[in-house]
């Protein structure tokens, strides 16, 4: 009997390893031979390059070389551009991109300056105390404002300004809109999103065998085939030369993608050069300033409303701090742009960024991927809207949601993936229903009273999304039924925790009639599969489990045909159950699929032209544009009105992913992400001062939420599957961190009654210190 | 990130490690629980060439208690005292603050003699030996001394042990019989040092009048700052709102917190007037109910 | 500066070792590399992360705020001791994995020492304890919900 396991909580197959300590992550890879790399960093934001001499490193005993940018030669160049500005008219772009040792200048703290490698890493840091360096300190880039001001330092002197880009992104004629709205609301926002901390930071080993022209590099990157791609190209290497395996991941949520860093460039040709393997394991220190962030925007926005609340339209003109390098293209502004109309008829629309070049570390995308910021001003002018109109926030929502018969919907402006944003399917108002339901919140009004006249202050808040997910170009998949009867499965994209191993084999279980533990799923091993981008912008699920669906389709097929000519039947009279082929209503006539792929390569006869030996098929799917996932938040808070210490008492998340593989995983996935969105919402900030140096650079200062921070959540799903894949499935890994924001700004506010003593929540990070100074404002 | 060579020792005797600290003075560093003493190594900020792991000298760890008094070993762990009832129960100022001290595992390694060795001026232990008026033994090779909590803390992380010196014992007076206490602490996580911390003892006299009244406070300065005179309008009074209140102010006036990443000065004073004033409450409900 | 070297000997997993080592070897880097014990991972080298803690004499302590000298002739228990056999998962493990309470695992080790630790002391926690218990150990990943959810259900089979 074959049960059907997509859409059930299978358990995972990949946990085994990883409870009992044996899945190996980057630095758990010991070579014989193998040296180890640190690299000494700027401690400066901004300063021109005197001198860095290393000899004195060179004579400790244990180092075996040092290296600054001068030792590379020709080998020393920026990084590639990784995501094009996409095509809007009018758009200014100047790529820069980060090097791997710098040159002349150095233009954030953390910013690699020279590399030791020596026989371990204590000797290695040991080390970094010998080089010298001379810095002429510049004034460093940190204020976005003051960045564009005339006579404001340059990051980049050859473009003449700190402008890494300027879009501007229009629907309709806001300006019209506006003319005739009987409200206008007005705010300045500011959105600061943190970073993502991993538990486990980066690491790179490389491994070059002169003797093969084989070089082996693992990595902790969510892309490894663009890796080995670029990696390739640099290294002067053929493709097949170059193998990239990304072996379990401590987590990725983003900024493992970015690439190349400088570690990814250096260590493979340090490996060439020694002709030894190379290790190099961030630590934490390093992680702060050496991986990618995302950090601020500061937003003027407006929004122009009927007195009904009804949204005629919206101008919004923002500053995105991009940091010292833009590698990344626009990604994160453009979806701060995007996302920002969320679930709502926004007939009119009018958006202009300036991406600003900082002596800040890089931003690149981190779960939510500026969609965060978007969400924030758009939840809060609804709310300030709501206040002024006298209507209740979750009506005035209401009012404005996308109606159902709406879709596809095209909101027109141009979307990451280079398309114009359309969403595909969706049904907003029960998902706002059901979250309403779920927090109680006709009753909380009277339970807020009676609360207040015992002292005690809560507060509810709610706020809705959508995320556009499971982007192009394209991920694909081998299914390989092996002779044993087992089935492997191998796909370009790696894993950092959401359950590959998993979800990909409960959708060729069903295919194939296999118990999900007996597949094995291989994942981020470019020598496994050739082909594929990676683990970003909640895509895995939809694009790689639709190849890996198509594959299997396709090997099911291949059974069918083969059982059918053994059978001498016909492939409707089959069933596929349990790993065997089988007559219907005859289940003792029957082969099993290993048996089935042992007949398929065989030993003589003829394999027929036009067909494949084995019982595998490789599949490629590519969807034409991204899938849009919805969902609202809501949450009741209380606070202390003197000390502003917060507790959560209730956490709602109803989310509309489309078809799910797998509920278990899906609501971890969302309970992670609404995690994060705690912690940027209250307890993680990264503070700079004026020389760009970071203090808040342990885990001691930037503030990670625990599990006393971090509430039950309840979860409810409905589905609206997407027409744009035939799984019908939309993604869902970013979902939970994306409206916490706004959502403990409105809840703080009414716990608080802030709005009415005239004091608003403008801002994210919150904190109770925050929230004491801006409620000193208050008029009591 | 590593930390930078040393040697290490691993001493078998209190007069060894002594005789050792005597030798290297400021180069050498006693290495009790390294709770906290071993990120800044790790973090290279601190570099002794010389480490006297003083965790086999068992003679410094220990609870005794007389009739006057409960002597502490300052090798003595958290987590020993946190199980120890009658302990907690003599002095639940301490059995208070001490969940607020880091992490289990921080708890299971970390000593008394080390945290207040280490003086960080937002820890809790320094602030409550002050209000608790303890004593503290310190040992050199050929001297030993007394020096009261009131003048061990010099500044941030800064005590008054000379180079050669070690802290061995913390001599605690027994509470009055008719006392109470309450620790209350502000961090941004459980565990995470204190943006403001104050601890308050309160005794009775058998109307119910404060007749000795403890406040001390951690977190808003270099060193544990003793508030104690901003209640004194407390003494032989049954508190009310009011004078709780202006003693809450008081405490306010008489600090100058420094601000962090954390909280503005301006908080931080407000939340010290706020727990202060909540702390006297519950130390003085807590000895007039016994508890 | 000549390397300062120590012979250690020491029982991890209840098996005894013997090593010579350099006194500033981090206790977290000695059982990873030195006896390629590498399931106990590191987060941060500066105690907070809790990623690194193991059982030192049967208490959980953070490996990355000990020296390996400092183990000498002392007991060390890590996640690799923690099933009894290649089939036969702690409680724990077996709740971790009902109820998905590990996704990239790699708090996951040190998770499973401190709650084993707390649950033989504390057989019938609540979930606040349990928070309370967990709070030490940072996860990115899940959230915390399903790894309290195991340790209850952990717990509960436990008391049988």
């Amino acid at each position: 009997m074959s049960t059907r396991s997509f859409g059930e909580p299978v358990k995972r197959n990949e946990d085994r390893r990883l409870l009992t300590g044996r899945a190996l992550f980057i630095d758990d890879v010991e070579l014989p031979g193998l040296l180890h790399a640190a690299l000494l960093r700027s401690q400066m934001a901004h300063g021109r390059i005197v001198r860095i001499d290393v000899s004195r490193a060179l004579q400790r005993p244990g180092v075996v070389a040092a290296y600054v940018a001068g030792d590379l030669g020709p080998y020393w160049q920026p990084g590639p551009v990784l995501v094009p500005p996409p095509p809007i008219a009018g758009i200014v772009f100047h790529a820069r991109t980060q090097v791997p040792l710098a040159k002349d200048k150095v233009r954030h703290v953390g910013e690699p300056l020279a590399i030791v490698i020596a026989e371990s890493r204590y000797i290695a840091e040991d080390a970094l105390d010998d080089i010298e360096v001379e810095l002429d300190q510049l004034p460093a880039v940190v204020d976005l404002e003051q960045a564009l001001d005339a006579g404001s330092a340059l990051v980049h002197d050859d473009v003449g300004s700190n402008i890494s880009a300027h879009v501007r992104q229009t629907k309709g004629h806001y300006a019209a809109a506006a003319a005739g709205a009987d409200h206008i609301i007005r705010r300045r926002f500011h959105y600061e999103h943190g970073i993502s901390s991993p538990i486990e930071t980066r690491g790179v080993v490389a491994q070059w065998d002169g003797r093969a022209g084989q070089m082996t590099i693992w990595d902790t990157t969510q892309a490894p085939v663009f890796v080995r791609n670029g990696l390739a190209g640099v290294l002067g290497l053929n493709e097949r030369q170059v193998r990239v395996i990304a072996p379990f991941v401590g987590g990725g949520f983003g900024p493992k993608i970015m690439m190349f860093y400088p570690e990814e460039v250096l260590l493979p040709w340090i490996s060439m050069q020694l002709n030894r393997p190379v290790k190099w394991i961030e630590d934490r220190l390093e992680h702060f300033v050496a991986t990618t962030h995302e950090r601020g925007q500061i937003h003027d926005a407006e929004i122009a409303l009927t007195k009904d609340g009804k949204i005629l339209g919206i101008k919004d003109v923002f500053l995105h701090d991009g940091g010292a390098y833009d590698p990344y293209g626009l990604t994160v502004p453009i979806n701060s742009q995007c996302t920002l109309l969320g679930p709502y008829v926004v007939p009119h629309y009018d958006s202009t960024f300036t991406q600003v070049f900082t002596n800040l570390p890089i931003v690149t995308p981190y779960r939510g991927a500026g969609r965060q910021h978007g969400v924030f001003v758009m939840e809060r002018l609804l709310d300030f809207a709501a206040h002024e109109l006298n209507i209740d926030p979750a009506e005035i929502r209401r009012r404005n949601l996308i109606p159902p018969d709406a879709f596809p919907y095209k909101n027109e402006i141009i979307y990451q993936d280079f398309a114009p944003l359309e969403y595909d399917s969706g049904n907003y108002e029960p998902v706002l229903d059901m979250a309403l339901d779920a927090i109680g919140y006709k009753a909380f009004r009277d339970e807020q009273a009676a609360a207040r006249l015992q002292g005690r202050h809560l507060g509810i808040g709610i706020a809705c999304y959508v995320e556009g997910t499971g982007i192009g170009p394209y991920e694909g998949a081998k299914v390989q039924v092996q002779s044993n009867g087992k089935v492997s499965i191998a796909t370009g994209i790696g894993t950092q925790g959401q359950g590959h191993f998993t979800v990909f084999a409960q959708i060729a279980a069903d295919q194939l009639g296999v118990a999900v533990s007996d597949i094995n799923v291989v994942t981020g091993d470019t020598d496994q599969f050739y082909w594929g981008a990676g683990t970003f912008a909640s895509r895995g699920a939809v694009v790689a489990g639709n190849a890996v669906n198509e594959a299997s389709k396709a090997v099911r097929k291949k059974a069918l045909k083969l059982a059918g000519d053994l059978f001498e039947c016909a492939e409707e009279d089959l069933v596929i159950a349990d790993g065997k082929v089988s007559i219907v209503g005859i289940p003792e006539k029957f082969v099993t699929l290993g048996d089935l792929a042992r007949q398929a390569n065989p030993m003589r006869g003829a394999v027929q032209p036009g067909t494949e030996p084995g019982l595998e098929s490789t599949q490629y799917f590519g969807p034409k544009m991204g899938a849009t996932a919805n969902g609202v938040h809501a949450m009741t808070v209380e606070m202390d009105p003197r000390t502003f210490e917060l507790k959560i008492l209730k956490y709602v998340v109803v989310h509309d992913c489309g078809t799910v593989i797998n509920p278990m995983i899906l609501a971890g996935q969302i309970h992670g992400g609404v995690a994060q969105g705690i912690g940027n919402a209250f307890y993680e900030k990264l503070v700079f001062d004026e020389q760009g140096q970071l203090l808040t650079a342990t885990l001691a200062d930037y503030l990670l939420p625990t599990a006393l921070e971090v509430p039950r959540m309840e979860l409810a799903h409905t589905v609206t599957k997407s027409p744009l894949n035939p799984l019908g499935i939309k993604g869902a890994g970013e979902a939970g961190a994306i409206p916490v924001g706004p959502l403990f700004a409105q809840a703080i506010e009414d716990a608080l009654d802030l709005k009415a003593r005239g004091v608003e929540l403008l801002e994210i990070p919150l904190s109770p210190s925050r929230l004491f100074e801006l409620s000193r404002e208050a008029k009591w | 990130m590593k930390p930078a060579p040393f040697k290490y020792i691993a001493a078998t005797s209190l007069e060894q490690a002594l005789a050792l600290k005597a030798e290297h003075g400021d180069d050498a560093k006693f290495l009790a629980g390294g709770q906290s003493l071993i990120p800044t190594m790790n973090f290279r900020l601190a570099r002794p060439a010389v480490l006297i792991d003083i965790n086999g000298i068992e003679e410094l760890s220990g609870i005794s208690s007389s009739e006057s008094a409960t002597r502490i070993g300052a090798l003595t762990r958290y987590r020993t005292l946190q199980r120890d009832a009658a302990f907690v129960g003599l002095f639940p100022l301490i059995g208070e603050a001490l969940p607020h001290i880091a992490h289990p595992q921080i708890r299971n390694r970390g000593t008394v003699g080390g945290n207040l060795a280490h003086a960080d001026p937002a820890s809790e232990l320094p602030a409550i030996m002050l209000a608790l008026r303890a004593r503290l033994r310190v040992r050199a090779q050929s001297r030993e001394r007394w020096i009261d909590a009131a003048d061990f803390f010099i500044g941030g992380l800064t005590t008054d042990l000379e180079p050669d010196e070690m802290l061995v014992e913390i001599e605690l007076p027994l509470p009055n019989a008719r006392s109470g206490a309450s620790f209350l602490e502000i961090a941004r996580r459980k565990g995470d040092f204190a943006i403001a911390g104050v601890a308050a003892m309160v005794a009775l006299d058998d109307q119910d009048q404060c007749s000795d009244v403890r406040l001390t406070l951690c977190g808003v300065g270099d060193t544990p700052v003793d508030a104690s005179a901003a209640a004194q309008s407390l003494a032989g009074q049954v508190p009310s709102e009011a004078l709780v209140s202006d003693a809450a102010g008081a405490v306010q006036a008489m600090i100058d917190p420094g601000g962090s990443v954390h909280a503005t000065a301006d908080y931080q004073r407000h939340i010290a007037g706020v727990l202060a004033e909540r702390a006297l409450r519950t130390a003085y409900q807590r000895a007039r109910d016994g508890h | 500066m000549d390397i300062d070297d120590h012979d250690i000997r020491l029982a991890v997993n209840g098996r005894t070792y013997r090593r010579r080592i350099e006194s500033r070897l981090l206790l977290s880097d000695f059982l990873r590399h030195e006896l390629g014990l590498a399931g106990t991972h590191v987060g941060c080298e500066h105690g907070v992360c809790g990623a690194c803690t193991i059982l030192f004499d049967g208490e959980p302590v953070r490996a990355c705020l000990m020296f390996a000298v400092q183990a000498d002739r002392h007991e060390i228990s890590t996640v690799e001791g923690l099933a009894a056999a290649d089939d036969h998962y702690h409680p724990l493990q077996q709740a971790m994995h009902d109820h998905h309470g590990l996704q990239c695992g790699y708090c996951t080790p040190g998770i499973l020492m401190t709650m084993s630790a707390f649950l033989a002391e504390n057989i019938a926690p609540t979930e606040e304890e349990v928070r309370e218990a967990l709070s030490g150990n940072l996860c990115r990943c899940t959230g915390y919900q399903n790894i309290v959810d195991a340790v209850l259900a952990a717990a509960k089979s436990m008391r049988g």
